[in-house]
Order: structure tokens, then sequence, then C-alpha cells
């Protein structure tokens, strides 16, 4: 029986050089395994594979020299311990994303829950080609989000507390865009160069600064053999209705109109970006 | 507003070190004093007014006030909380 290679891509078995071996993608969601997954992984790499596994660049866990006529077996032994294989191809790709703010004094928003949401609603989806989605905590990006065809990068927007403030004037100089100015004990925020990073918040002695998270998104990044950051187009997003309806939509848009083996930036290029924005606005207002 | 004349029992020059030792003296300072005794801390502007006060907060203790010298300089005030 001639060996469907293009089933086992899909279903994260990935040939190899060496005949009737393949490296086992597992899915891994937000770059979390469990120790029991752990545990059923190294299982299966030392009775079916070589020993060993290799971490991919993507936050994912590969068991290679897995042989053809053990992968049931295979699957079996690691759905033992929770563990299950990945994707390959033209769908969604593996979630992203860093620890977040249940972690990361840095963190500004909650993101392994988000990455289990994403992987819920999107996960394996089938596309024109590969679609990678990155979630990352703050704008330290330690998970690039801009790399991604569609980047989340958690941030805070910022509301000053009179009654608290001692005006020591800390927040005006953590401030890295400046936007900051204190004048006779009043502090004024510059919206415009505010890139919701937190730090005047974190910093604060009194806590005199509320803070509301929320996602600044980027979209049409890839970084293989082509190299492009992603373009933020949007305001602020406040609230996961609208994030998740934006994804929807931008998912649909490169669905609609990518053909097949186009990567979402050059779709938008070719479309042109504008078409896509009018897209992602009407998202982001609710429609 | 708050603002209060606060006598230190320690006082802790850090303007001759950098990141991270910068810390590391200010938490040692900290170490010796009793919880609810200020530490006043001198310190340069730049990457140590911008890094101190955080970390000073993040290990619980409390930031009472900041002065501004104008010298390029200033002067922290620390409540210590906890032993």
């Amino acid at each position: 029986m001639a060996v469907d290679y293009a089933t086992l891509k899909k279903g994260g078995f990935m040939r190899q050089k060496q005949k009737n071996h393949f490296s086992l993608r597992l899915s891994v969601v937000g770059g979390q395994v469990s120790a029991s997954q752990l545990a059923a992984i190294t299982k299966v790499a030392e009775k079916y594979g070589r020993g060993y596994i290799h971490l991919t660049s993507r936050q994912g866990i590969e068991i290679p020299f897995i042989r053809l006529e053990d992968i049931d077996e295979v699957k079996e032994a690691l759905a033992e311990g929770g563990a299950s294989p990945g994707v390959c191809g033209p769908r969604v790709r593996t979630i992203t994303a860093c620890q977040g703010s249940a972690v990361c004094p840095n963190g500004c928003i909650e993101t392994e829950e988000l990455a289990q949401e994403l992987n819920r609603r999107y996960f394996g989806k089938e596309l024109p080609h590969k679609f990678k989605f990155g979630i990352t905590g703050c704008q330290n990006n330690c998970l690039k989000a801009e790399e991604n065809d569609l980047g989340i990068k958690g941030g805070v927007r910022v509301s000053w507390l009179q009654e608290k403030c001692i005006s020591c004037g800390i927040c005006a100089k953590v401030c890295r865009e400046k936007a900051i100015r204190i004048e006779d004990g009043n502090i004024e925020i510059d919206r415009g160069k505010c890139n919701y990073c937190g730090r005047c918040a974190f910093s604060c002695p009194t806590d005199a600064y509320e803070t509301a998270p929320g996602y600044l998104l980027s979209f049409g990044g890839l970084f293989g053999n082509k190299i492009s950051k992603g373009v933020t187009v949007l305001p602020f997003v406040e609230d996961q209705d609208t994030l998740f309806r934006i994804c929807d939509a931008a998912l649909e848009f490169f669905k609609e109109n990518a053909v097949p083996g186009e990567r979402f930036k050059f779709t938008i290029d070719r479309v042109g970006r504008e078409k896509l924005d009018e897209t992602l606005w009407s998202a982001f207002e609710g429609n | 507003m708050v603002d209060a004349a606060y006598t230190p029992t320690e006082k802790v020059d850090i303007t001759d070190v950098v990141c991270p030792v910068t810390f590391v003296k200010t938490k040692v300072a900290l170490e010796e004093l009793e919880d609810g005794q200020i530490l006043q801390v001198h310190l340069n502007d730049g990457e140590p007014v911008q890094n101190v006060p955080r970390s000073v907060k993040d290990e619980g203790h409390q930031v009472l006030k900041l002065k501004d010298n104008e010298d390029g300089t200033y002067e922290l005030y620390i409540r210590k909380v906890g032993d």
C-alpha cells in the first residue's frame, strides 16, 4: 500500500531523510507542557525513537526517528499521558505564547488561557497556506509577535488616580515614550505617544494608576524565505470578544483571498492593504 | 497628596555603583533595618531612578517619596515592610 505522506504530515508526522522514519511533531499550546505529558513523551522517545527530542523554533516538541510501523502504538502511548500529535502544512499552526501576567512581572495580559482559547477556535483550521498566531504579554516582545501572520501583543491602558498620587515623578522617569508630563501635581498622559507598556503603573509606589489590559495586533508577519514585519492597523483592543471577531475576520479574509501556497503577507500585498484594513476595521467596530 | 518629613534610620549612597549592584546595595541596607524603619537612598538619574524604585516595590517595601536634588541625583525614601 502506498504511504499517504500528505495525511501523515497533516497529522504531525514529518518525513525524515531516513527512509520510513518520521520526526513526530507534538501539539503544544502556548509553550506549556505538563510533567505527565513529558513523562509520556520520554517513554515514546526511548522506546520508539532514539532517546531524545528536538525543540522547534516555535515552542514545539518533535520526537525524531519514529518508524512508520509504530505510528499507531506511538499515538496510543502519547494519549495515555495526555499528549497528542500536532499539525503541519496549510493550516493554523501551533499557537505560541510567553508566560504572561500569571508569572512574569512585566506581563500585561493573561496568555495561557488565551492561547488555549485560540487553539480551541482555530488550531488545524484548513487554509490556503500556513498561518501562525503568536502571543506576547508586553512590549518587551519576548515572543516576537510581529513575526507571526497574526501577532497579539499585550498592553494596559492606564488611568491616573489623583487621590493616590504622591507626585514622586517616577512614572515620568520610567516612561520610554515620554508620554507623561507632570505639572503642578497634575499628570497628563499623551495618548498618542503611550504604547501601553504599563511601566508607569508597575513602577508607581502608591498604585496611583488603574490598568485595563488589552491587545495590540499585527498582521502579515513572516520570517522564513522572505522576511516581513507584521503591521499594526487597529487601535488598542480592550476586550476578547472584539479580539476574536478580528481574528475570525482576518482568517476569513485569508481564506477567501489567498491563492493556494500564498502567505498572508503576499495576499495582503496582492489584494491591497486597504481592503484588509476595511475588513479589520469593520470587525473592530463590531460589524 | 501625601507629604510628610521622613526621618531616615539609615542612609545609603548608590551613585558609585551600576545595575544590578544599585539594587543589591539597597537591598542589603534594607535587610539591616527593622520593620517600619526608613532608608534614604542617594541615587543617580537615568537607569537607577527608573529601576530601583520598582524593584523595591516588587520586594514589598513602601516607597514614600522621591526628592529631585536637581543636580542629576535623587533621594529615595523607603519604609521597610517585613523582617
